[in-house]
């Protein structure tokens, strides 16, 4: 024994690290394996389930016979009608108040912190409580104001509507949309931005020429991501305009409309005939993490073509 | 030839006369006082060991200074009697009359075309042809044309290290400045790349005021007219590069450029 730890260290390692890498190696592995069974049971639950009755009648026709019956269109119609106009609000809204923060401000300003402090806390405000904000801000406030001086008092925007769903929704995304454009505008060299100045570029013209362009991969990533986030949150809508059945579509801005997430909590709870509304709630669930994902996935896809395109390994 | 490196009258344009110029990197002196005349249409090598003030020194003569917060200058810095620091003056401006090279190749993640196109472009440029004539003619200055001239739509970062190089400085000439300011242009470069950019300088300095920062003596004795000598932030000597390699008036010159130090 004495000879051997005198001597040069052995290629075989001791067995000590061996044993604790193993430990580690378990640990983490079984870990990981629940996840992805958690996972999976959940797919499985759902497209075993569900598939059966995603027909395209299902996709195509509005609930009838008491939500036991039909299919979803409505709340198809309506959650991608929601998504578009809250990512028609909170994009450029986002990238500005990005672009701002990360080129113009100056990072020690107080003020400066003061923003950067205000959009981390948005981003973990519980979605419940931007519903009742939009609730008492964009309903009473705000369509209540608009009602006295365009409706003479009428109930028009004053009510729960398409428009203030979508802004309280665009209010919730901002926060991921701001922190990934700054991320985005934060990863371009400033090697580029030195070129470009030095070159006699305004500083306008450095953003817009040179850094945008680099950053509109990230950008479009945070928008999508933000979005798919979006399509399906409920808690922001349920008292600012998705509605529990309607016989028609929205057809203008403060309109009530339908809604996946929440058709799924409608159909949970009130159906008058459970068993009937079952596989009906299954595919519902499935055509949401199906759109869920086919987001995602265009983030993805999006990403590597543009990046594709901007670092230039091809033509 | 004059007979001073100060005297440098002959030189039609792209003189740069400095005058009293100090550098602050917020209270912390970073270089000064500097007076001195870089003469135009020759090419000016600024030495001195790392932190010695010759970048601090090089980018304030186009202003690039300012991109560093909490960068501030004092004094005077006149290109053919206008002065680049005075009221009113923008540096978006200066740095059109007065170019810069990095150390590092930075071209744009575009095509070799819109790189060396872009500043043209942002000064209003749009006539079509009149930008492919400026193009090639940029792209020619730099010894790149042959090599690129198939393949301008092509992206730049596919362009080797020494071309990407040649490239920044196609797109530098291509505003059609009257000085260019090389930050150690060659040193990231294997030694081929490096002997055609020192060609390339000997080129420029036909028509172009060149100062260019090396940590390379034989470089600077190379590619120079005139070398300063700056050391701790200060000029310590500045005179025909033959008089410094030779018979400096400054021991610590001769210490430096000897290798004794630094």
């Amino acid at each position: 024994m004495s000879r051997s730890t005198e001597a040069q260290p052995s290629l075989r390692a001791s067995r000590r690290p061996r044993t604790g890498d193993a430990v580690l190696w378990l640990a983490t592995g079984l870990a990981t394996l629940l996840v992805v069974l958690v996972l999976l049971v959940i797919l499985v639950d759902v497209v075993k389930n569900g598939a059966p009755r995603l027909t395209l009648g299902f996709l195509t026709q509005a609930p009838s016979d008491g939500m036991t019956a039909g299919g979803i269109f409505p709340a198809i119609f309506g959650t991608l009608a929601l998504v578009l106009l809250m990512t028609v609000a909170a994009l450029p809204a986002g990238v500005a108040t990005a672009i701002y923060l990360h080129e113009y401000a100056s990072p020690t300003a107080t003020a400066t912190r003061i923003v950067r402090i205000a959009v981390n806390n948005l981003a973990g405000v519980p979605s419940i409580v931007f519903g009742l904000f939009g609730l008492g801000f964009f309903i009473q406030f705000v369509g209540g104001g608009m009602d006295k001086l365009f409706y003479g008092g009428n109930k028009v925007f004053a009510q729960p509507a398409l428009i203030w769903a979508a802004l309280t929704m665009a209010i919730l995304t901002l926060p991921v949309v701001i922190v990934a454009t700054e991320e985005a505008l934060a990863a371009v060299p400033r090697e580029l931005r030195l070129a470009s100045a030095a070159l006699g570029a305004t500083k306008f013209q450095t953003i817009w020429h040179v850094v945008l362009p680099q950053a509109v991969p990230g950008i479009l990533t945070g928008a999508i991501l933000s979005i798919s986030r979006g399509a399906g949150e409920v808690a922001p809508i349920l008292f600012t305009g998705a509605a529990y059945f309607l016989p028609t579509l929205p057809h203008s801005l403060h309109d009530q409309f339908m809604h996946l997430g929440y058709h799924v909590y409608v159909l949970a709870t009130q159906s008058p005939d459970v068993d009937a509304t079952r596989p009906l709630l299954y595919a519902t669930v499935l055509v949401l993490l199906l759109l869920t994902f086919a987001l995602n996935a265009t983030a993805i896809v999006v990403r590597s073509r543009m990046r594709k395109k901007f670092s230039g390994s091809h033509a | 030839m004059t007979q001073t490196a100060l005297a440098a009258s002959e030189s039609p344009t792209g003189n740069l006369a400095v005058s009293e110029l100090f550098v602050y990197y917020g209270p912390k002196r970073a270089l000064g006082p500097v007076t001195m005349l870089v003469p135009g249409k020759q090419v000016t090598a600024l030495v001195g060991p790392s932190g010695c003030g010759k970048s601090t020194f090089l980018r304030s003569l186009n202003r690039m200074n300012e991109m560093i917060p909490g960068c501030h200058v004092k004094g005077e810095v006149n290109l053919d009697d206008e002065p680049i620091y005075g009221p009113g003056v923008d540096a978006v401006a200066v740095r059109r009359r007065i170019g810069m090279v990095f150390q590092k190749s930075n071209p744009f993640p575009k095509s070799i075309y819109d790189n060396v196109a872009y500043g043209l472009r942002i000064g209003g440029l749009t006539d079509r042809s009149e930008l492919g004539g400026k193009v090639e003619h940029a792209l020619k200055q730099s010894a790149l044309w042959d090599e690129v001239k198939d393949r301008l739509h092509e992206s730049a970062l596919g362009l080797s290290g020494g071309q990407q190089q040649r490239l920044c400085i196609a797109r530098a000439l291509a505003v059609e400045p009257d000085v260019l300011l090389m930050d150690e242009p060659a040193s990231a470069l294997d030694p081929i790349a490096t002997a055609h950019i020192e060609e390339l300088i000997h080129e420029l300095a036909h028509n172009y005021t060149v100062v260019i920062v090396t940590h390379n003596m034989q470089q600077a004795a190379r590619v120079s007219h005139h070398t300063a000598f700056f050391y701790m932030g200060d000029l310590v000597e500045f005179d025909k590069t033959e008089t410094i390699f030779t018979k400096p008036k400054q021991s610590r010159t001769e210490d430096y450029i000897t290798g004794r130090f630094g």
